[in-house]
């Protein structure tokens, strides 16, 4: 996930660049290649230009599959719901997210502990024990599974990634910024919409981020509780038996760049209000 | 003085800009009761520079976050102009504070630093912009209004703060040790400009802080707090030159506290004499065989090598370290009744200093710089 950007300014005073520097140097590029490979070849195989069922080798460069993006029905439909899936779950657990990290770093309370634990937990959980157990758990209250449940659970997932990116930089605040904006005049409303979010949002943006890149791509939690709905993920695991259309590497592209450039505009924002 | 005036309107029938009635506040903490304030009775007279000053875990900070409303008190009363205000938030009252670490919002200007108070209040645009512009003329910031807090140096942001609760006019401003962060030349600079924007604004300061020099250089009154308690209230002289208790004694500057039995009484005072021709004078109530505690003031004590005339205090001593200060030199005595003496000496010529470390000197002083004191 994490690829470290090494600065490697030039040694003054050095002439002869040491053999560690350019371990160094070639290391860092072959991490940068190695993430990298594997999304060069998903974007080059969306303009290959292929004829039979599978998509695997190189026949030639088209765009044909750009202009029939939407040619597979019941792909469009899992792309749809994963997108709306994904940007529904964005926001309920940037919004819950959010009001939680603020009362972990905020305040004193009875169980503040204990909800600490509980959020680590639901993040390093396997993902198999919490589908299975979500899934036991709809099947109990007698809940029928589809796009609602698969939305729950991707807020119960993600949730916790906010809450946590929030609770930190809360937790960096000098808390007399509040007082001082209660002593001007500002109600708790107003404190909040005036001087806290402004201060956090920076941190919920990136937990948002994070959430609205989990939810995406989830499999494992989806597929216990999706019924007979299908997301984009879940679709390609049916299809790819049966080899996978180049749509696949258009719309799957096409989420990456989208991905790139929210987390370009993040960066942006963060840089502009620090 | 205009201090002693002040200090009158305080404590007379003129109705206080602040006061407290028996204010306690305890702390809960892991299920223990934490006294931080045991019962703090206060008037603060309008437009007074009142200051708190005490060493830190005193209570003053909880003091004046119960008078801004941040902790409510346990026990006692809080009226601010007369009408009691326990139970109102902050943001209802009408008395801003200056927070020890300025407290700026990061994501503002200094203009909307400056207006916020003013814009929560709905005061109409134009004279938003009149007052925030008449206000960062007064703390010397005009031309420094899109800057973030960031970009500026701690004094310029020291005085955002400040701008930032004076252009609401409050009717007191609470400021919590707000020359904390900034360095000495800096802290004094602004202690004289601090000062001066209060006699411009006629505003209530309240000042809390633990350094004695502050408190002394701005205040009109002064109350030194210790664990919880108001140990003396006074103007800045009475404080200094009539220490109250051991506590302040100590706290309040430089101040020798002695001890020793009464042999006889003479008019108004108690005479301690420790030994042939020594004489000390402490006037009071004390009586014979009572043992009395009492402070100099180090300037007040002359060093001579010959034993002094008339009925002032004399005390017989060693020079134990003599210590060369410009403007004056301290002497450290070791007194016939075994107690280390520091003796302050104005450097009034350039002649040579009037003892030397091991010479055998007399100190002498007025018997009015001789005082009692308390516990």
């Amino acid at each position: 996930m994490k690829a470290t950007i090494v600065d490697l300014k030039p040694a003054v005073r050095r002439p002869r660049v040491r053999w560690g520097d350019r371990l160094l140097y070639l290391y860092t590029w072959a991490i940068i290649v190695w993430l990298c490979l594997p999304i060069a070849v998903m974007i080059a195989f969306g303009f290959n230009d292929t004829t039979g069922r599978l998509n695997l080798t190189w026949q030639g460069f088209t765009l044909k599959w750009y202009g029939q993006l939407f040619s597979v029905p019941d792909l469009t439909t899992a792309l749809v719901n994963s997108l709306t899936i994904a940007v529904v779950a964005t926001l309920g657990s940037a919004v819950l997210g959010t009001l939680i990290g603020l009362a972990l770093g905020k305040y004193r309370f009875r169980g503040q502990g204990a909800l600490n634990i509980v959020q680590f937990a639901a993040i390093s959980a396997p993902e198999t024990v919490m589908g299975a157990s979500l899934l036991s758990f709809f099947v109990q209250l007698g809940v029928g599974r589809g796009y609602w449940t698969i939305l729950i659970a991707h807020i119960m997932f993600s949730l916790s990634f906010v809450a946590i990116t929030v609770r930190s930089r809360v937790l960096t605040l000098d808390p007399s910024i509040d007082e001082a904006a209660r002593d001007l005049g500002a109600g708790g409303w107003a404190v909040f919409r005036l001087v806290t979010l402004p201060m956090i949002f920076p941190a919920v943006l990136a937990g948002a981020l994070l959430a609205f890149a989990l939810s995406i791509d989830d499999f494992i939690i989806t597929s216990f509780n999706s019924g007979s709905t299908l997301t984009f993920p879940l679709w390609i695991w049916g299809a790819q038996r049966n080899g996978l259309p180049p749509q696949v590497n258009v719309m799957g592209t096409l989420i990456f760049v989208g991905g790139i450039l929210l987390a370009a505009g993040n960066a942006v924002v963060a840089r502009r209000r620090r | 003085m205009t201090e002693t005036v002040e200090a009158d309107t305080a404590t007379g029938t003129e109705l206080a800009a602040i006061e407290l009635r028996r204010v306690v506040k305890t702390f809960h903490s892991h299920g223990e009761a934490v006294p931080a304030v045991k019962g703090v009775d206060l008037a603060i007279g309008q437009g007074e520079f009142f200051s708190l000053l005490g060493p830190s875990g005193c209570g003053k900070t909880t003091t004046m976050r119960m008078i801004a409303g941040f902790d409510e008190p346990t026990e006692g009363e809080v009226f601010l102009h007369g009408s009691d205000v326990v139970g109102v938030p902050p943001n209802r009252r009408d008395i801003n504070m200056v927070f020890q670490s300025y407290a700026l919002f990061p994501h503002m200007s200094v203009l909307e630093n400056v207006a916020f108070g003013l814009r929560r209040k709905g005061v109409p645009k134009d004279e938003v912009a009149r007052r925030v512009g008449e206000m960062l003329e007064i703390v010397d910031l005009t031309g420094r209004e899109k800057r973030r807090p960031r970009e500026l140096s701690g004094g310029q942001q020291q005085r955002v703060a400040l701008a930032r609760a004076l252009v609401n006019r409050p009717r007191a401003l609470l400021l919590d040790e707000p020359l904390g962060a900034l360095d000495l030349k800096l802290r004094q600079a602004m202690q004289v400009e601090l000062k001066r924007i209060q006699r411009e604004v006629g505003i209530t300061f309240v000042y809390v802080t633990h350094d004695q020099n502050e408190a002394l250089t701005m205040s009109d009154r002064i109350a030194v707090m210790n664990d919880g308690l108001i140990e003396q209230l006074g103007t800045p002289r009475e404080i200094y030159e009539r220490p109250a208790t051991k506590f302040v004694a100590g706290f309040i500057g430089t101040s020798n506290v002695l001890s020793g039995t009464v042999s006889r009484r003479d008019a108004a005072a108690a005479v301690i004499e420790p030994g042939p021709g020594e004489r000390i004078v402490v006037p009071g109530t004390a009586s014979a065989g009572d043992v009395v505690e009492f402070t100099v003031r180090p300037e007040k004590i002359d060093v001579r090598t010959e034993q002094p005339d008339g009925e002032g205090c004399a005390l017989r001593g060693t020079v134990t370290e003599v210590v060369y200060l410009g403007t004056f030199t301290n002497y450290n005595v070791q007194t016939s009744t075994a107690a280390e003496v520091v003796v302050f000496v104005q450097n009034v010529s350039s002649a040579d200093d009037v003892a030397a470390r091991g010479d055998s000197v007399w100190l002498s002083w007025d018997p009015r710089h001789s005082y009692a004191i308390g516990a």
